[in-house]
């Protein structure tokens, strides 16, 4: 148990005395002389175009460290506390690939963020030539776990996974309804994700008997969703499927409604607003019946509802960003815990070795191959009553799913 | 001066032995590639006046050339570097054959510069071939002849060669002819056409050399960071980053870039430190620096260093 | 696909939206015909302005359109002391430095914005947001319906201003030959922050009209900026019947443009047609006088 002993320290004292001297000097949170104390690299893109996903992540990471402490820190450590160094990715990854080298420098056990694709691939790799443990939030591209790096951990669900778990769903929600929909029109935004869901559902929805009449996709941003709206009018799809984020998603769903477009449903995979209570809370009447695959919580555990509260109560929305957050501190925390050290190849092996089931996410059994969680799965929920139900997997549902649609109210 | 150049190139060279942090040494890798891209932009735009908002267009040329020889084809990465810097400089001339041809000068040339950063934007998020909207992830492969190194001081050295080679060139063209007719060019365009200059021809000299020069600053990107994608590669950003550097040290001086380079990323890393932790303070301290690196040294931040400035500054 | 019932409604949505370019377009015509800077904080006042609506809606339940009554005049005085005490504090004629300066202040104004209200994305949803209106041939939302009359009008309030009173006659006299006419004892550093006002105040206009169509978000400035810039190109710098039309013309482009060949060819086709127009007529449509 030689907390701090790796090179760093040496390479730290051996740096330019202007940068061990700034090094201190921007961490309000740090100045306790708790010798035993845990760093934890809290790294988001907190400004830039990520800036509000990367602010609610901040935010759940750290309401997870706020309560590992108060519980009494990590135990096997000695109760260590834990201590998080904040660091802000600018929603580029070369920015985020120097700050790991920054925190890897201030002395950090792990790295937890820093939530976009993009960036994780740079971090990553970065941490990677250290050897530092990186627990990537969200992330969800493939190639951040494919690349054969043993210090990359992904406890959440990534794309393919996600997408294929979007289209079995919508089989069996289809059949239980016995079949109305046939017809599908995707709308997808043009970066990784939604270039790789259209992708992957182009291939796989004919073999499931559905007909792709359009694909469309659009830009990052987009002012105008009127000429796509007339063209889902024209096409008269039974189901519309975009992927898109937050911006985009609500222009389109509000220029649905208002050009009053009806589909028997509108099944959104990683819709950017589609399972986001700040959606429903401003456009009910747009966000209606609408369902969504997406990274999505527990909603039988009494911790994740005591969280939504303390997050509502910060006077945030309780957004995906805040929980896989949570989670991933405290699977980070577990991992402390039973590695009993804050070396890196402990740390490395404990993370990858993790069973640990007491999160508060409609997953299966924890198992990690390659660095990633294989029981991590999204879940399909439906804006109903004006709240937002899981419908599916069937043991985490609380609402039942009402598919079609009834018609829009005029 | 001689003695002081041989000092500051053996300082260079034994940096990483001495630095061994690799957060410094990545801030040092930052600030050669910041001079390679700044001493390219200003060979077009500060000993030839003609200000470019659009360089974007050869980085992003050089990243996804570099990238695609290596991925698609199995090209070593060092000729692919090579490559790349050709490709770039041949969008470069493309580009600079439209615009000269046309006899775009000042705001004008500056848009249309833009203009063609753009469409190569939207053209690589379109064509699916190249990655389209998803990118290109750069397979990680670590060994000297990919440009991949195991250690940060690699990619230094290779920064280092690249940066200290642009800032050869614009001595080299200071000295040259051709650098006396741009700025010729740059302070008077008609007159030196009058008085024989081909004008045409050393444009399109200048935006060929300056576009190549970029490009290689693109494919080492793109071995680096080991992802690009159409925002990256050729995003308004990455121009404006490209172009800040110069002005900000020196418009038209050999060091210019270099001093710009060091101060700008020097200035981004401070703002971090103070105000890290409150989104988006450390860039509004970043923003605020800039204005006043410009209003108190317009003739850029080199001014400072009283006898390197003498070479020809910025506009009289 | 490419029938009637379709091409017509979305050359209409192109109307709409180009009037709204046109508007953005505007102020950033005046302030390039006049000043003769390419003003890169125009996305980031935009955001400021479109934040500025927003909270006059949500903490005193003003209505945005009412709301003109306050952005215009403040967007003028902010404008005017921005180039007052920032941008034209420098020496003049060096181009790339109130380049950076312009930049300096949109990095500036644009991170506040992410400190101040986070990254997120606000809106508001006002009685007529949704309304649409029939025409007949097409169904067109009344937001933007408005923008389309409020671009007409402003276009036209602009070309009385330039063309019939002694403020616009000592505008075009500055813009045409600054030296001149301070010889003559116009106060051309008072013209040129009066010139950037009315810039920024068409922008607090065009924010009202924006809004309820729109979102705002510390990044929403630069969703229009590069749009604006190709607007003012088209039409000719320091035109505002070329700002109206070209935003027009644009707007029918990239909604046609998009409709038959694709999203991204729409987006393609507005950049061909800038650097075309650049190339081939770089005055623009209306030429590049101050009218």
């Amino acid at each position: 148990m030689k907390p701090g002993s790796q090179p760093t320290r040496r390479t730290v004292l051996k740096t330019a005395t202007a940068g061990a001297a700034l090094g201190t000097l921007g961490f309000p949170g740090l100045l306790r002389a708790q010798a035993a104390s845990i760093k934890i690299g809290v790294l988001h893109p907190v400004s830039g175009i990520f800036s509000y996903s990367g602010t609610q992540s901040r935010a759940g990471a750290l309401m997870a460290i706020e309560e590992i402490n108060a519980a009494g820190g990590i135990k096997s450590l000695g109760g260590a506390k834990l201590e998080p160094l904040l660091a802000d990715a600018q929603s580029k990854p070369d920015v985020g690939a120097a700050e790991v080298e920054r925190l890897n420098e201030a002395g950090v056990a792990a790295i937890v963020g820093p939530y976009a694709s993009a960036i994780a691939i740079a971090t990553t790799q970065a941490a990677a030539r250290h050897n530092l443990p990186h627990v990537v939030d969200v992330g969800t591209a493939d190639q951040v776990v494919t690349r054969g790096l043993t210090n990359t951990f992904r406890f959440s669900p990534g794309v393919s996974t996600i997408v294929n778990f979007g289209i079995d769903s919508l089989v069996r929600i289809n059949d239980a309804a016995g079949k109305p929909a046939k017809t599908v029109f995707i709308v997808h935004e043009e970066s990784a994700f939604g270039t790789n869901t259209a992708k992957v559902l182009n291939e796989e929805l004919p073999k499931q008997g559905f007909q792709v009449l359009e694909t469309v996709k659009h830009a990052n941003p987009t002012r105008d969703f009127s000429n796509i709206v007339l063209r889902i009018q024209a096409a008269k799809p039974d189901l519309l499927i975009p992927a898109n984020y937050y911006d985009e998603y609500v222009l389109l769903t509000r220029t649905l409604q208002q050009q009053r477009v009806a589909v028997k449903g509108v099944y959104s995979i990683l819709g950017g607003g589609a399972s986001s209570y700040k959606f429903v809370k401003e456009f009910p009447d747009a966000a209606a019946y609408v369902m969504d695959c997406n990274h999505w919580f527990d909603p039988r555990k009494a911790a994740a509802l005591a969280l939504k509260a303390k997050t509502e109560k910060q006077g945030l929305f309780f957004s995906y960003e805040v929980f896989l957050n949570y989670n991933a501190v405290m699977y980070l925390a577990d991992a402390l815990e039973r590695a009993k050290s804050v070396e890196h190849d402990a740390l490395n092996a404990s993370l990858a070795s993790s069973t640990w089931d007491k999160h508060i996410l409609p997953y299966g059994p924890t198992k990690f191959v390659n660095g990633q969680n294989t029981g991590a799965r999204p879940a399909i929920t439906q804006v109903l009553d004006r709240d937002i139900k899981v419908i599916y997997p069937n043991e985490f549902s609380s609402g039942n799913v009402v598919f079609p649609v009834p018609p829009r109210k005029t | 001066m001689r003695m002081a150049l041989v000092i500051a190139a053996a300082c260079a060279v034994a940096l990483p032995l001495v630095v061994t942090s690799d957060f410094w040494l990545g801030f040092c890798i930052t600030v050669m590639l910041s001079t390679l891209m700044g001493a390219a932009w200003n060979v077009l735009g500060g000993y030839g006046g003609q200000v470019s908002f659009g360089h974007a267009a050869y980085f992003g040329a050089g990243a996804y050339t570099a990238a695609l020889l290596g991925m698609k084809l199995g090209v070593n990465a060092c000729v692919a570097l090579a490559l790349a810097g050709a490709a770039a400089g041949l969008v470069g001339l493309l580009t600079g054959y439209l615009s000269f041809r046309y006899g775009l000068r000042g705001s004008y040339f500056a848009l249309v510069t833009l203009a063609f950063a753009e469409v190569l934007r939207i053209l690589a998020g379109a064509v699916d071939w190249s990655g389209g909207g998803v990118g290109l992830y750069v397979p990680l492969h670590v060994g000297a002849a990919n440009l991949q190194f195991a250690s940060k001081a690699g990619y230094y050295y290779v920064a280092l060669a690249l940066g200290a080679g642009a800032l050869l060139v614009g001595w080299a063209i200071q000295r040259s002819r051709l650098g006396a007719w741009l700025v010729a060019i740059r302070e008077n365009e008609d007159a030196a056409r009058a008085l024989g200059v081909h004008t045409f021809a050393c444009k399109l000299k200048a935006i060929t050399i300056s576009a190549a020069l970029t490009g290689l600053g693109g494919a080492f990107y793109a071995d680096y960071y080991l992802y690009i994608d159409p925002g990256i590669a050729f995003g308004p950003g990455v121009s404006v980053e490209i172009l800040l550097a110069p002005i900000i040290g020196g418009l038209g001086t050999v060091w210019g870039p270099f001093v710009g380079a060091i101060a700008l990323q020097g200035a981004g890393e401070l703002g971090r430190r103070l105000l890290g932790d409150a989104p988006g303070l450390s860039l509004v301290f970043y923003g605020v620096l800039l204005v006043v690196m410009v209003k108190f040294r317009p003739d850029g931040l080199i001014g400072l260093f009283g006898r390197f400035a003498r070479q020809r500054p910025a506009h009289a | 696909m490419l029938e009637p019932s379709i091409l017509l409604p979305a050359a209409i949505n192109g109307l709409t939206m180009g009037a709204v370019y046109a508007l953005i377009a505007l102020g950033l015509t005046l302030i390039y015909g006049v000043l003769h800077i390419i003003n890169f904080a125009h996305g980031s006042l935009l955001m400021a302005a479109l934040y500025g609506v927003f909270f006059l809606y949500k903490l005193l339940g003003v209505d945005p359109y009412a709301a003109m009554a306050v952005l215009v005049p403040a967007g003028f005085v902010a404008g005017y002391a921005l180039q007052r005490s920032v941008i034209g504090a420098i020496k003049p004629g060096r181009d790339q430095n109130v380049l950076l300066i312009t930049l300096g202040v949109s990095i500036v104004l644009d991170n506040l914005a992410v400190y101040f209200f986070s990254g997120d994305t606000q809106t508001i949803d006002t009685r007529y947001s949704l309304e649409m209106v029939n025409l007949g041939v097409a169904l067109v939302s009344l937001p933007r319906l408005i923008g389309l009359g409020a671009a007409l009008v402003f276009t036209a309030a602009l070309w009385l201003l330039i063309s019939s009173t002694d403020l616009g006659r000592a505008i075009r006299a500055v813009a045409k030959e600054p030296h001149g006419a301070r010889l003559v004892g116009i106060d051309v550093d008072h013209i040129f922050a009066m010139s950037f006002g009315i810039g920024t105040a068409c922008l607090g206009a065009a924010a009202c009209l924006l809004l309820p169509m729109f979102y705002v978000s510390p990044h929403v400035g630069q969703v229009f900026v590069l749009i604006a810039f190709t607007v003012v190109v088209l039409g000719g710098m320091g035109s505002f019947t070329g700002a109206l039309i070209g935003g027009l013309l644009i707007g029918v482009t990239e909604s046609l443009g998009g409709l038959i060949f694709g999203e991204s060819a729409g987006q393609l086709a507005i950049f061909l047609i800038f650097i075309a127009v650049l190339l081939f007529r770089p005055t623009g449509l209306f030429g590049s006088r101050l009218s």
